[in-house]
């Protein structure tokens, strides 16, 4: 019996551990008062000063732009990578590709964002482009890191797919990019969107990088809370964060149904 | 559809001015240091069955997929219908191939996957339609036009598989292992029904089984492979009485071998020195063997009688012990022990109820005739 509470009471510990902080954080956004740390009652005025706050607004937008386009091209190339790294079996060289490929999951990001700065100030010197730093910038460094995420979800797909599918597709006469498009593709759909999403929010969360990367006038919303709190946390904070937690949180859980929906064979 | 080419007593390996459909010439292929299919030569003919039939790993999948065009092989050619195929990739080759484990697209339904190789043909969608109803009546599956493969049964997955795989009416069809995924009743059920198929569409089959019974079943002609070779080529009554070599004897259906030494022929029988016999051995002279050559003699479990009392007058008759009895309904298997301590198996069918039945631990004859024992030199 001993045995049989011991897991749940530290799982449980566990998860408290874990979600406490987040669950304050939700609770203190609808405080009334403007200390932090003092409940003053419930409300929800500070998500009304948000919405009239043009700065944040401001970085929201840009944050979701640089997020929907940087998850898209990750999505594109990360998956392009997969296939080569699944599909075109004995290559030479490819054990090394593979870990290239995915060493940015691991690489500090202190470092991947100083070493993209090093690389844009030098393609800058050199022949002009990008030139000066912001949107585009950005949206090339997420891409990036983010290619990284979607090839090894993408990957894991196609390893899992028999490939005597897409045999069977080609030997019906099929040239190999309709039996990409007719047979590979809807099958690793689901890997896609799961990777788009992971993407989007990987994006949406990233400061590091960002604050490399980025120039005037493209502060991302990472970069405008972490400047703001250094001045103080604020109840706007708060709701602005549970905010993010919320979308986060839908994106993560619609990422992960998608990658446990298994294709019926 | 085409007019049924092979009538069912046709041979035209039998004759010399047949023209082979399908030529294999001195094909191999190697995956780096391993050899999986070695300097193999085949002819098969227009409209046979025939069966590449081998353990795992003797090749016979990688020779049906160099003839599908998913591997290249390393030398040799292949020849289909008189036409080299070595620059022809799979897309673009007369055959079609029926996957082990169906390979069934899953988000398309039954339909949509038998229409897939028609419509990558241009064939107008309206025609294609046509042509995927008949086949869905021919295999049966005319109801469940609209259901994805995951609806079906096993049975009904492996139909739609074979319908995908002929709606192309290809030059020939590749099998590998066709009833592989079925159960026993299933199996033997679905191999009558692929006979039939076969012989109403006159498409020249090759099928790859490790199963040496449905290679019986279904077959023109079997070709037994081992490591990478052909070892034997023949219809299946040929491969089964007259085996050329130890492997293909043991491995089609069941054997019981003694090793001996060719002793001297006495009139018309071949006398070979057995001491795991105990007797020497009395079989049907054949030429070409030396005297105190080494030879295994092979006789089937079901050519040797197991009797209580000396038989008269068979050439061969040994003593033993009855070790083990498997009742199987329609015969029991012995295992009988001999004096040198060699095991052999018999045969039984139990065709009446005999009053006592042979039963464990008793004193038993094992006898045949001198026909009943193959010799292999190799």
């Amino acid at each position: 019996m001993k045995r049989g509470l011991f897991l749940p009471i530290v799982s449980f510990l566990g998860f408290l551990f874990l979600y406490i902080p987040i669950v304050s954080l939700v609770i203190f956004s609808f405080n009334k008062s403007k200390l932090v740390t003092v409940w003053g009652g419930w409300s929800t005025k500070w998500y009304g000063e948000l919405l009239n706050d043009p700065q944040i607004l401001g970085a929201a937008w840009i944050s979701l732009k640089i997020g929907v386009v940087s998850a898209t091209l990750a999505t594109v190339l990360g998956t392009i990578a997969a296939m080569v790294l699944t599909r075109f079996g004995r290559v030479r060289g490819r054990g090394l590709l593979t870990g290239m490929v995915t060493a940015p999951l691991v690489m500090p990001e202190v470092i991947t964002g100083l070493s993209l700065l090093l690389l844009f100030v030098a393609m800058e010197a050199t022949f002009g482009w990008p030139a000066g730093r912001g949107m585009l910038t950005i949206i090339i460094a997420h891409t990036t890191f983010c290619m990284a995420y979607v090839a090894v979800v993408v990957q894991s797909r196609l390893v899992d797919m028999d490939d005597s599918i897409e045999e069977a597709a080609s030997d019906l006469g099929a040239k190999p990019m309709r039996v990409f498009f007719d047979i590979t593709l809807p099958m690793i759909a689901p890997a896609l969107i799961s990777g788009w999403l992971l993407s989007f929010t990987l994006s949406l969360d990233d400061l590091v990088i960002a604050s490399f990367v980025s120039g005037p006038g493209a502060s991302t919303l990472p970069m405008v809370i972490f400047s703001k709190v250094r001045l103080g946390v604020t109840p706007e904070i708060n709701a602005l964060a549970t905010l993010i937690v919320a979308v986060v949180a839908i994106g993560i859980s619609i990422s992960w149904f998608f990658m446990r929906k298994k294709v019926k064979t | 559809m085409a007019e049924p080419s092979l009538a069912a007593d046709a041979k035209p390996w039998k004759e010399s001015t047949a023209t082979p459909f399908i030529r294999i010439k001195n094909i191999t292929k190697k995956f780096g240091e391993f050899t999986a299919v070695d300097d193999i030569i085949l002819d098969i003919y227009k409209g046979e069955l025939f069966c590449l039939l081998g353990g795992s790993g003797c090749g016979k999948s990688t020779l049906l997929r160099m003839l599908a065009g998913f591997e290249t092989p390393t030398s040799g050619t292949i020849e289909i219908d008189g036409q080299d195929v070595a620059n022809i990739a799979a897309f673009d080759r007369p055959t079609n191939m029926m996957f082990q484990s169906y390979a069934l697209f899953p988000h398309m339904s039954v339909e949509k996957n038998v229409v897939y190789g028609l419509l990558r043909e241009g064939v107008p969608k309206a025609e294609a339609m046509d042509r995927v109803s008949d086949m869905l009546r021919l295999v049966k599956l005319q109801d469940f036009a609209k259901r994805k493969p995951h609806q079906l049964s096993g049975g009904q997955q492996q139909r739609v598989a074979l319908a995908r795989s002929l709606i192309k009416q290809p030059k020939l069809l590749l099998l590998d292992e066709p009833l592989g995924a079925l159960d026993k009743k299933l199996r033997e059920e679905t191999q009558f029904e692929l006979i039939h198929i076969q012989e109403s569409l006159g498409v020249t089959f090759i099928v790859v089984t490790h199963d040496q019974e449905e290679a019986m079943t279904l077959s023109t002609r079997i070709g037994v492979m081992d490591a990478g070779k052909i070892v034997q080529v023949g219809e299946p009554p040929q491969i089964y009485e007259n085996p050329n070599s130890k492997f293909v004897a043991d491995f089609i259906g069941s054997v019981n071998m003694f090793e001996g030494t060719v002793d001297v022929a006495v009139s018309d029988t071949l006398r070979i020195k057995s001491p795991e016999a105990g007797i020497d051995l009395l079989v049907e002279p054949i030429a070409g063997l030396k005297a105190n050559q080494n030879v295994s003699v092979a006789i089937r479990p079901e050519r040797i009688a197991v009797t209580r009392h000396k038989p008269e007058g068979a050439a061969n008759i040994v003593e033993g012990e009855v070790e083990e009895v498997a009742y199987l309904g329609n015969l029991s298997i012995y295992r009988v022990k001999l004096a040198s301590g060699k095991i052999l198996k018999v045969t039984k069918s139990n065709l009446l109820h005999d009053d006592v039945p042979i039963k464990w631990d008793e004193k038993v004859f094992l006898s045949w005739s001198n026909a009943a024992g193959i010799v292999l030199t190799t």
